[in-house]
């Protein structure tokens, strides 16, 4: 990777976090357990579609790309997530644009069309995926699980990007690669008419 | 003929998974808004609502049967893609004129292809599906009921559509035997016809 790509794929990073992001209220959408705020987190990924289809797509994606991409999306994720997490706790964000929506289509399309990403691709793309949504969650779980909740989302992202993106990479016959890119399609379809929801006129 | 069975299965599988995914929010659990299961079925239920569609649909998943790899998976995916954009049209206040027609031309023409086992290029035969497929999801991608959920809704209407497609590719796999073809022609023959009733009814 030269150095070109990589202040490419910075600026593009900074870019997709500050334009996605600004100061305003945040939308509360928590998950209760009542066995703690660890176990909030968990169930708060593993409820919230917005959240839960885009790590899978992503976790599909980097097992697509092979097994190094998958660890260290493996790894990347949850730190990002985490790292957005506490930012979200601290400042008030709200999307301008559909950031659920965004995921879908933008994961789902990668996934689809099988990408082949420059050498440190898929990091970033976790990265980005990991802070945006950090971001969102930490606003949402401050009147609720807190910094303990987000550990719990660690956990799980961590366990499902293991488990999703193995799996992927253990697929050798060529129709179970194309139902993972199907699997793709319609996530990224989904996407799609989600962003016409937002927008609807 | 190995792949065909092979490719049901590579429907069957995601489908799987996205339904049990797709499953997993419970509104009492989930979140504190109502409807949220509800929004996903609607969207399931959907694209069942109209025969016109449910033909159209399983026409795809025949044609992509007969023409085999890699029309089999291409054409069920490009449906999806291009009934959603249609639908983005209609959420955002663009009017497509003759939506009626174009759907009833959609199973006359499909279903003419499945009849006549056409085999044109692959790239006329992905904008032919593509194409038909903006009208489907502009008629009916907009219909949601109010207060339930649009994200459910959308993956219960996209998962549908492409269930209906592998419902079509697994009728398909009759193909390997030399009555299955002609069965499979028979069916195209009956989705054509459907389709020049369909067509009568939208211009009267």
């Amino acid at each position: 990777m030269t150095i070109r790509s990589n202040v490419a794929w910075g600026t593009g990073l900074a870019l997709c976090v500050g334009t996605l992001l600004r100061p305003s209220d945040a939308a509360a959408h928590l998950v209760t357990t009542g066995m703690g705020p660890v176990y909030d987190g968990i169930g708060h990924l593993l409820l919230t579609p917005e959240d839960l289809v885009p790590v899978l797509a992503l976790a599909l994606f980097a097992g697509l790309r092979g097994a190094t991409q998958g660890r260290r999306a493996m790894f990347l994720l949850p730190v990002a997530w985490l790292a957005g997490g506490l930012l979200g706790l601290r400042v008030t964000a709200a999307p301008v644009f559909p950031v659920p929506a965004l995921s879908f289509l933008i994961l789902g399309a990668l996934l689809a069309a099988d990408v082949q990403l420059p050498a440190n691709g898929v990091a970033a793309v976790a990265v980005v995926l990991g802070l945006v949504h950090g971001v969102l969650n930490g606003a949402a779980l401050r009147q609720g699980a807190g910094g303990f909740g987000l550990l719990g989302i660690m956990a799980a992202l961590f366990v499902l990007l293991a488990l999703a993106s193995a799996f992927v990479v253990s697929l050798e016959r060529p129709w179970t690669r194309i139902a993972v890119r199907v699997a793709g399609s319609w996530i990224a379809a989904s996407g799609l008419l989600l962003l016409g929801w937002a927008f609807r006129g | 003929m190995s792949f065909s069975r092979k490719a049901a299965y590579s429907f069957a599988v995601p489908l799987l998974v996205a339904l049990a995914l797709a499953a997993m929010p419970h509104p009492a659990i989930a979140h504190v808004e109502q409807g949220q299961a509800t929004g996903f079925l609607t969207g399931l239920k959907h694209p069942w609502s109209g025969l016109d569609h449910v033909l159209a649909m399983i026409a795809v998943g025949l044609w992509g049967a007969q023409l085999g790899n890699p029309a089999l998976w291409l054409l069920p995916v490009t449906f999806p893609m291009m009934m959603s954009l249609g639908a983005v049209m209609g959420l955002i206040g663009m009017g497509l004129p003759g939506v009626e027609v174009g759907i009833a031309l959609s199973s006359l023409l499909l279903g003419g292809m499945v009849m006549g086992e056409v085999r044109p290029k692959l790239a006329v035969a992905v904008l032919l599906v593509g194409f038909f497929a903006v009208f489907h999801g502009h008629a009916h991608g907009t219909e949601l009921p109010p207060g339930q959920s649009g994200l459910l809704y959308s993956m219960g209407f996209v998962i549908a559509t492409g269930c209906l497609h592998g419902m079509g590719i697994g009728i398909g796999l009759v193909h390997r035997w030399p009555a299955g073809r002609l069965a499979l022609r028979g069916a195209g023959a009956f989705i054509a016809g459907m389709g020049l009733f369909f067509l009568a009814r939208a211009l009267t």
